[in-house]
């Protein structure tokens, strides 16, 4: 059933195609994920025309601003760093057959706590020694988010879809609850925490305004990557993955694995909140809640859970948030059509994804 | 504390109850029959913006609540046909296109109304209001409970019909087997792609009928979002009730009432942070689940696309 090697025309066959092989394996992959694109931006460029708006200059418009002009492109960088964060996440835990769908609870949590930290720390810690503990923090406090639902579902399989859900809707209000309640800034109208000074913030890249915090997540993917596929724990966690049964029956500690994997995705997912406040803004307003968990979960599974193909879709996402909310204002085609564009996405890279499937399927009759 | 215990804050408390329960409790019962059938439909939550859409769409322009409900089941029914087609029929990935179905739900819906109505919000009438002789008069339970729009009635007798529909009929006794053992159904010669389409259309109307109520009875206006996870909510509240629809209209009722309780302290002078008020029931569940911790019991075939021949 799963493929050999290339077929005939040298299309990728699967196994090849998600350890991301170059050559034809490559090119087929490039093209699986190029075709949608275009269609998807067919498609929505119908949606534009129909609303009376101009396709090709909305699309001119966010190319432009978010990748071609270099303060966009850095922006769109910079973006992509609690992207990329939460994607290492939740390979680690899609990878491990664990529906980690509460990201953005801990995410947000974090965040709070690395944003009330660091203020406070700055007095007795230099900028360094005070960033790496509250990014310690942060992804502590995400990891420990993570925990009841870990632990349920580790000594009772109790499913943990519902658990994280419901211990991400406790968390985002638990954020807002802390700030309002304890942390908040006495100088401030809008209940917020203490402002970080830029100066203490994380260190910019070689004169951009992009923060550390990108570098940080392009490695932890790459090394997230690496673990799963080429190390004894990733190997691990894939039999878990796969089989649960199998991997109870293959003596694996699966309780110990389900805690570690929970921890570390959990952990990730609360590093992407540290460095967004530690590296961006600074401080946490009440009511803030990017809700990036959710958009992030359909980028993981296009890229097959591969770290590299995930860069790719990762920096594509960031590249329209940021020219769309530029061209909410400019050509007044709402930020929200951003939306309908990533949802186009997902289906045409499924409907894709399905027709090549079925195409090999029938060759390999 | 005295001022707890008053009739304005009583039935305000009950009112708003119901009014944030119905929308969840549909959903809800929508959820359980997609799961109960094997399908985990992940886009609830665009499902009910749909019909959130559409319903108040169609109210706003013949200003009948009955042709906004219903257009509200058939927005949702719509989203529904996606899931329908590419999740059932074809066997794709059900996470991701509920994902897409809730993102393009959320985009569309909020596109479609920057173009119809910019950046206002035209309210809609008061919905009407059906008070059951008798009942009415019981003093707070009353007008706390018994003077609803009727649709609020309809969504609680579903939950009899239901709970008959899944214990002594043929057609429940189908659905379970699609989610617990497609082979089987197949074998005993019942179509199971035709059985999981059944389950996600009613799901579809169902999510769609409870984004209208929403909309077009709770808010009274559609704003771009309006439904903030309440279709979430509604897949968690599926979950936990194990296939059983008294445990769904039990969950709303507790949800709708947290929901209902910081408009109801304000009502009462009482200033507490909403946070706070949000955070209790599901503190509580969660509680529920480490005290009694025990699987939620799914169908073994839940997520999982049935193709026939195919182990």
């Amino acid at each position: 059933m799963t493929g050999q090697g290339t077929t005939s025309d040298g299309v990728a066959t699967e196994g090849v195609a998600t350890e991301g092989a170059a050559g034809a394996g490559f090119a087929a992959t490039l093209l699986r994920v190029l075709i949608p694109v275009v269609l998807a931006l067919v498609a929505g460029g119908l949606i534009l025309l129909a609303l009376g708006k101009d396709p090709m200059g909305y699309y001119g418009y966010v190319l432009q601003r978010s990748l071609l002009r270099w303060g966009g492109f850095q922006e769109t960088l910079t973006r992509m760093a609690p992207l990329l964060l939460i994607a290492a996440g939740l390979i680690v835990a899609f990878r491990a057959g664990l529906w980690n769908l509460g990201g953005d609870g801990q995410f947000l949590l974090a965040a709070v706590a690395s944003a009330a930290l660091a203020p406070a720390l700055s007095a007795w810690l230099p900028r360094g020694p005070n960033l790496i503990v509250c990014m310690l923090v942060g992804s502590l406090v995400g990891a420990l988010w993570s925990l009841i639902p870990a632990l349920l579902k580790a000594r009772y399989g109790v499913n943990e879809i519902i658990t994280t859900l419901m211990m991400s809707f406790l968390g985002t209000s638990l954020a807002n609850v802390m700030i309002k309640l304890v942390l908040r800034d006495p100088d401030t109208t809008v209940p917020q925490t203490r402002s970080l000074p830029v100066d203490d913030r994380l260190p910019r890249l070689f004169g951009t305004t992009i923060h550390w915090g990108l570098l940080l997540a392009i490695l932890a993917v790459v090394l997230v990557h690496l673990m799963m596929t080429r190390t004894a724990f990733g190997l691990r966690l894939q039999v878990l993955g796969a089989n649960r049964a199998a991997a109870i029956h293959a003596g694996l500690r699966v309780e110990r694995l389900t805690l570690g994997a929970f921890a570390l995705s959990a952990g990730l997912i609360g590093l992407g909140g540290a460095v967004e406040v530690l590296g961006v803004w600074g401080t946490v307003r009440a009511d803030w809640n990017p809700a990036l968990g959710l958009l992030v979960v359909p980028l993981v599974f296009l890229a097959r859970f591969n770290g590299y193909a995930v860069m790719g879709f990762t920096l594509f996402f960031s590249a329209l948030m940021v020219g769309g909310e530029s061209a909410a204002r400019r050509v007044g085609v709402p930020q929200h059509y951003v939306l309908v564009l990533v949802a186009l996405l997902l289906l045409f890279l499924a409907l894709v994804e399905y027709l090549d499937q079925t195409r090999r399927k029938l060759k390999g009759a | 504390m005295n001022a707890l215990l008053t009739e304005p804050f009583l039935v305000s408390l009950l009112f708003g109850a119901v009014t944030a329960g119905l929308p969840l409790l549909l959903a809800g019962l929508g959820e359980q029959i997609s799961e109960k059938a094997g399908v985990l439909n992940i886009g609830l939550e665009g499902m009910m913006l749909v019909g959130a859409y559409t319903g108040f769409l169609a109210t706003y322009h013949t200003g009948s609540f009955w042709l906004g409900f219903l257009a509200g089941g058939a927005g949702g029914m719509a989203a529904a046909l996606i899931v329908l087609f590419l999740c059932i029929r074809k066997g794709l990935n059900q996470i991701v296109i509920g994902i897409a179905i809730t993102v393009g739900a959320q985009g569309l819906t909020s596109l479609l109304h920057f173009v119809q109505f910019s950046r206002s919000y035209p309210r809609l009438p008061a919905a009407p209001i059906l008070a059951l002789p008798l009942l009415r008069d019981i003093p707070v339970l009353g007008k706390g409970l018994f003077s609803h729009n009727a649709l609020v009635y309809l969504g609680t007798l579903l939950v009899v019909v239901l709970t008959w529909v899944f214990r002594s009929t043929y057609l429940g006794l189908s659905l379970e087997a699609a989610g617990n053992k497609p082979a089987a159904l197949d074998a005993a010669g019942v179509d199971v792609i035709r059985t999981r389409s059944v389950a996600v259309l009613c799901t579809g109307f169902l999510a769609g009928l409870g984004g209208a109520y929403m909309a077009n009875v709770g808010a009274g206006l559609f704003v771009p979002f309006i439904t903030g996870g309440a279709g979430v909510i509604g897949i968690v509240l599926a979950m936990l009730a194990r296939g059983r629809p008294l445990w769904v209209l039990i969950g709303a009722a507790l949800f709708g009432a947290s929901l209902a309780m910081t408009t109801a302290l304000q009502v009462a002078g009482i200033d507490v942070p909403t946070d706070v008020v949000q955070m209790l029931p599901f503190a509580v569940v969660m509680l529920v689940l480490v005290i009694f911790a025990r699987n939620s019991m799914l169908p073994p075939a839940l997520g999982s696309p049935y193709v026939r021949g195919e182990r």
